[in-house]
């Protein structure tokens, strides 16, 4: 028996097969939803998980055939594990289901013997497959693994139109001077959970994380409608989970922490930068400098958040910001308009 | 009993690995499936529907294999690879032979399932 039973879906014309075969799995350990034609199943795969599927061939309404070749095309559904059990005659009925991505093909009636071995190693290659999604999207996001499960890896960027943010926490080394090494590790992990719960809540993506700073992208690797207005609202909740977190911290007779966030919006090329052995989902261009540059400055202006002009304009009068002049930064040749937000917390 | 009806080696083998009781049950399925596919393979004749007539034959073919009732399988299965055939008579004559197959295979699983 495997160690915690698996979720499976049996597709088959045939009530005999049917449950007979959910008698097999039952007593395997696993337990088994059934579905009576292609059709169905696919109504049930996209309602409910299962971790493998049992498909019949030769059915009315839609055959197994038809049901592989919708599982291929669905990027939701492509990885899920396929046997094909069936009675169907011809060699080449069986090469074609293994053509469409099915595992393995079990003739009917089907051996139980053989049905669990191949059951288990499905599940097995299965859970391999899973740890390795999980691997991607523990140190890359959910949204760069989506993108590179569906467009694969290219090194090479593209020109989109996004919000770039820059946020740190201020007089950081002095506090880590200040504590224990696990402390400061204790500290970082809540104020990045804080912090990605705030960015990923508004669609933005957490891409580099460098000791207390992090850059977020809102609108690439995939578009989003009112970027900068996403950016604005998960910075302000940012400053909002600080205060929270700094409530807290106090009751524990814990210095506060202060954050500063510099956002700017513009066109910037996005895409995989490294090698092909070790390559970073990245971002780079003007407005990426440009919104470094406004983090930095919210020292110098005693603001929480810092917005340029792209951001404040695009916010359209929904919130109230501040011109607080042109300020000539490193790098530029002109002076740039920046706007500090009225909720943004002074920095400390 | 014949044990060119049943093959008894299947059988017995179903029975080890779902259980006799439940064996004893999905003998009872197959006789309700049974009846309906018999009479699905006479009217998708009768209307020349080959699609029907081919997977009743199948689905009658699975069936039969999974009790061992390997004569009953072999019978479905020509129909099944065969189609519907230009001379109606042919089929008529078929499925009659079928039906009679049938009728020793239900007496014989009873047996068992008894027994």
């Amino acid at each position: 028996m495997g160690e915690a039973g698996a979720r499976l879906l049996i597709v088959d014309d045939n009530k005999v097969n049917r449950l007979l075969l959910s008698r097999n799995l039952q007593m395997q350990g696993h337990s088994a939803a059934l579905a009576e034609n292609g059709r169905v199943a696919l109504e049930m795969l996209r309602r409910e998980t299962f971790d493998l599927l049992l498909l019949d061939i030769e059915m009315p309404e839609m055959d197994g055939f038809a049901v592989l070749e919708r599982l291929k095309a669905d990027p939701q559904l492509r990885d899920l594990p396929v046997i094909v059990t069936s009675s169907v005659e011809g060699l080449d009925n069986i090469v074609r289901c293994i053509g469409l991505g099915a595992e393995d093909y079990l003739p009917k009636p089907v051996n139980a013997v053989l049905l669990k071995a191949r059951i288990d190693a499905s599940l097995e290659k299965k859970r391999l497959r899973d740890q390795q999604k999980e691997l991607v999207r523990r140190f890359a996001t959910s949204e760069v693994a989506q993108d590179l499960q569906q467009s694969g890896f290219a090194l090479g960027g593209k020109r989109v139109h996004a919000s770039v943010m820059f946020s740190d926490i201020r007089g950081f080394t002095a506090l880590v001077e200040s504590q224990s090494p696990e402390e400061t590790i204790e500290l970082l992990n809540t104020y990045y959970t804080l912090m990605f719960d705030a960015i990923n809540g508004h669609g933005g993506v957490v891409n580099q994380m460098i000791g207390d700073g992090l850059m977020a992208l809102f609108g690439a690797p995939l578009p989003l409608k009112d970027c900068a207005g996403s950016a604005v609202a998960a910075a302000v909740e940012m400053i909002e989970l600080i205060e929270q977190f700094n409530v807290e911290r106090s009751r524990a007779q814990k210095s506060s922490i202060r954050i500063g966030i510099g956002i700017a919006t513009g066109d910037v090329v996005a895409g995989y930068t490294g090698t092909q052995q070790r390559a970073t989902y990245t971002c780079i261009g003007d407005t990426v400098n440009l919104a470094a540059r406004l983090e930095e400055h919210t020292k110098i202006a005693g603001r929480g958040i810092l917005i340029d002009e792209d951001t404040q304009r695009a916010l359209r009068d929904r919130r109230r910001t501040e011109a607080l002049g042109a300020v000539p930064f490193k790098g530029k040749s002109a002076a740039i308009e920046v706007f500090g937000l009225a909720a943004g917390q002074p920095a400390g | 009993m014949d044990d060119s009806v049943i093959d008894k080696a299947v059988y017995a083998e179903l029975q080890e690995t779902a259980g006799a009781e439940f064996v004893a049950e999905l003998v009872d399925t197959f006789f309700e499936e049974a009846s309906g596919l018999l009479a699905e393979l006479r009217s998708a004749r009768a209307e020349d529907h080959a699609d029907r007539f081919r997977r009743a034959a199948h689905s009658l073919k699975t069936n039969s294999n999974t009790f061992g009732a390997m004569r009953l399988g072999a019978l479905a299965r020509e129909l099944e690879l065969k189609g519907l055939d230009p001379d109606r008579a042919r089929d008529t004559v078929a499925i009659a032979a079928l039906e009679v197959e049938y009728t020793r295979v239900a007496g014989a699983l009873k047996d068992l399932c008894n027994g």
